[in-house]
């Protein structure tokens, strides 16, 4: 019986480290050749720091990198603010009011991101506004937005809010979410403006040797992410465990 | 003329005007555009070309097939891994449920790209007469769902892990002193009350899954046309046939939500306010 049991939760347990193994590989993968010296995967043909220096060092990979996080950066910002006043004054809104704000709310978070961009797109050409920083912005802060109204009004009425904790856990936080998007930015974007995304998107699908040397910076710039993010998440626990402690 | 009084209710105000313009406008915006043509005039073309075109038509069933697919899948993988955790005595379990999330905060264009690398490498693996390699590079369908499912898997953990946590130990302990074995207290227990769980995560997996054409496009060499790239192919060359695709994609997602309940649950969390 007590073998049966341990059979049960080796099995049990060998599954979760599978799976995990499984969700790791490609970024492992990325983390072992962003140290190799060629800009090819499959060969490691010697152990060198370039790419890293080039991450610091090549004009173009730092503009990506600032673009992508001073876009995160506002749209997460502006968003906190529209999004959390508006929270505040629904909350204080006639029911019918309320409702259809929040009705309205619903709408860019359960759509199609690419409809949304479209739609965005398209109006802003309408309308003659073409394309700038200012669309851009606005598109990332429509898709953001929503999830601050519908993260903060939970909290307001004191309820359980599980479904859009388990979203920002899963890094639906406004910077997360900007930080992330290729399609809205596709769309909204001026001409010439990349974020990681877009860039990597590119390079990938149509790629070339030139490419494939800032994709290789973007690899290292991957592997110090992940460290950080592990670091971090070691660190909060180890945190956490001791404020518990205190409190008992 | 009284100026209005600045109440906690203006604040609100902003956030209204936001949505009016860049929600509602541009949902307007494309049902327009859908229903004209080049020359602004009202016209149905699009819609009877849309649903005349056969390769339109498949493009919806593939691209809701690989979503299913991609939907279970990831459930039966997730299912097992959120029960295990829930119920598992183990003090650290919240930093293993971390673990599944952490990919998440990496560039997902650069995941995707490193799971495509992982792909090129696997049919680099020798074999007789190349079967495997060849098979593998042509197994754009089967990459597009194995990144599907790698990409949206924590969205299906989350929700599942979040429901089975709040079941009552209790309900177990009365199911073995009534003799029941594991499989009662799984059918009786498990499975009804983690349902709602079930449904969000189904919510969260297939939408994006059908229309998300950023995995498809880098993992499926441009092989895989989901509904998605439909309409990016569309982009900045005829805005109205686009139009036309989005819109019956918008339709798509609306009538999915409110089948799945995503709409009910609304209803409930305004209930609560009465």
């Amino acid at each position: 019986m007590n073998r049966k049991k341990t059979l049960l939760s080796c099995l049990k347990w060998g599954f979760v480290g599978l799976v995990l193994l499984l969700c790791y590989s490609p970024i492992l993968l990325l983390a072992v050749y962003s140290f190799d010296k060629t800009d090819m995967i499959g060969k490691f043909e010697g152990f060198s720091f370039a790419h890293y220096s080039a991450l610091f060092t090549n004009p173009k990979v730092l503009g990506m990198i600032g673009n992508t996080l001073l876009l995160a950066f506002l749209a997460a910002t502006l968003s906190t603010v529209l999004g959390t006043a508006g929270a505040l004054g629904m909350y204080y809104c006639k029911k019918r009011v309320k409702g259809t704000i929040h009705a309205v709310s619903q709408i860019p978070v359960i759509n199609a991101e690419i409809v949304t961009a479209l739609a965005l797109a398209v109006t802003f050409v309408a309308v003659g506004f073409g394309k700038s920083y200012f669309t851009l912005l606005i598109g990332h802060m429509v898709i953001c937005t929503p999830f601050v109204v519908l993260s903060v009004i939970p909290k307001l009425k004191q309820m359980d809010n599980s479904l859009y904790e388990a979203a920002l856990d899963l890094g639906a936080s406004p910077f997360n979410l900007s930080l992330d998007d290729y399609i809205v930015t596709m769309y909204t974007r001026p001409a010439g403006f990349d974020t990681i995304s877009t860039y990597v998107y590119n390079a990938t699908t149509k790629g070339n040797a030139h490419t494939a040397a800032t994709l290789s910076s973007f690899w290292a710039l991957t592997t110090i992410l992940f460290v950080v993010i592990v670091l971090f998440v070691l660190v909060s626990n180890l945190v956490g465990r001791r404020k518990k402690e205190e409190n008992a | 003329m009284k100026l209005p009084r600045f109440t906690r209710k203006s604040l609100c105000i902003p956030y209204a005007v936001f949505l009016v313009f860049f929600v509602i406008v541009p949902m307007l915006v494309i049902v327009f555009y859908a229903f004209t043509d080049q020359n602004n005039n009202i016209s149905f073309s699009n819609f009877i070309k849309f649903f005349s075109d056969p390769t339109k038509l498949s493009t919806i069933v593939y691209s809701l097939v690989i979503a299913l697919v991609t939907t279970v899948i990831c459930l039966l993988i997730a299912y097992p891994i959120a029960c295990i955790l829930a119920r598992s005595k183990l003090k650290k379990k919240f930093v293993i449920l971390m673990l599944f999330v952490v990919p998440m905060w990496i560039n997902f264009v650069l995941r995707i790209n490193a799971l495509r690398e992982i792909f090129n490498l696997l049919a680099s693996i020798p074999s007789e007469g190349d079967w495997w390699g060849s098979w593998l590079t042509g197994a754009n369908y089967f990459k597009t769902v194995v990144g599907m499912v790698y990409d949206f898997l924590p969205f299906m953990i989350l929700p599942l892990y979040t429901t089975m946590m709040k079941i009552d130990n209790s309900l177990y302990e009365a199911s073995a002193d009534l003799g029941g074995n594991a499989l009662t207290a799984f059918t009786r227990i498990t499975l009804p009350l983690s349902m709602p769980g079930i449904m969000s995560g189904v919510t969260m997996v297939f939408l994006p899954s059908m229309t998300n054409y950023v995995v498809s496009d880098m993992l499926g060499n441009a092989k895989v046309t989901i509904i998605g790239k439909f309409i990016s192919n569309y982009f900045g060359n005829d805005w109205h046939m686009g139009s036309m695709v989005a819109l019956v994609l918008l339709v798509i997602v609306f009538v999915s939500t409110w089948l799945s309940g995503g709409f009910k649950a609304e209803d409930n969390v305004r209930g609560t306010n009465l």
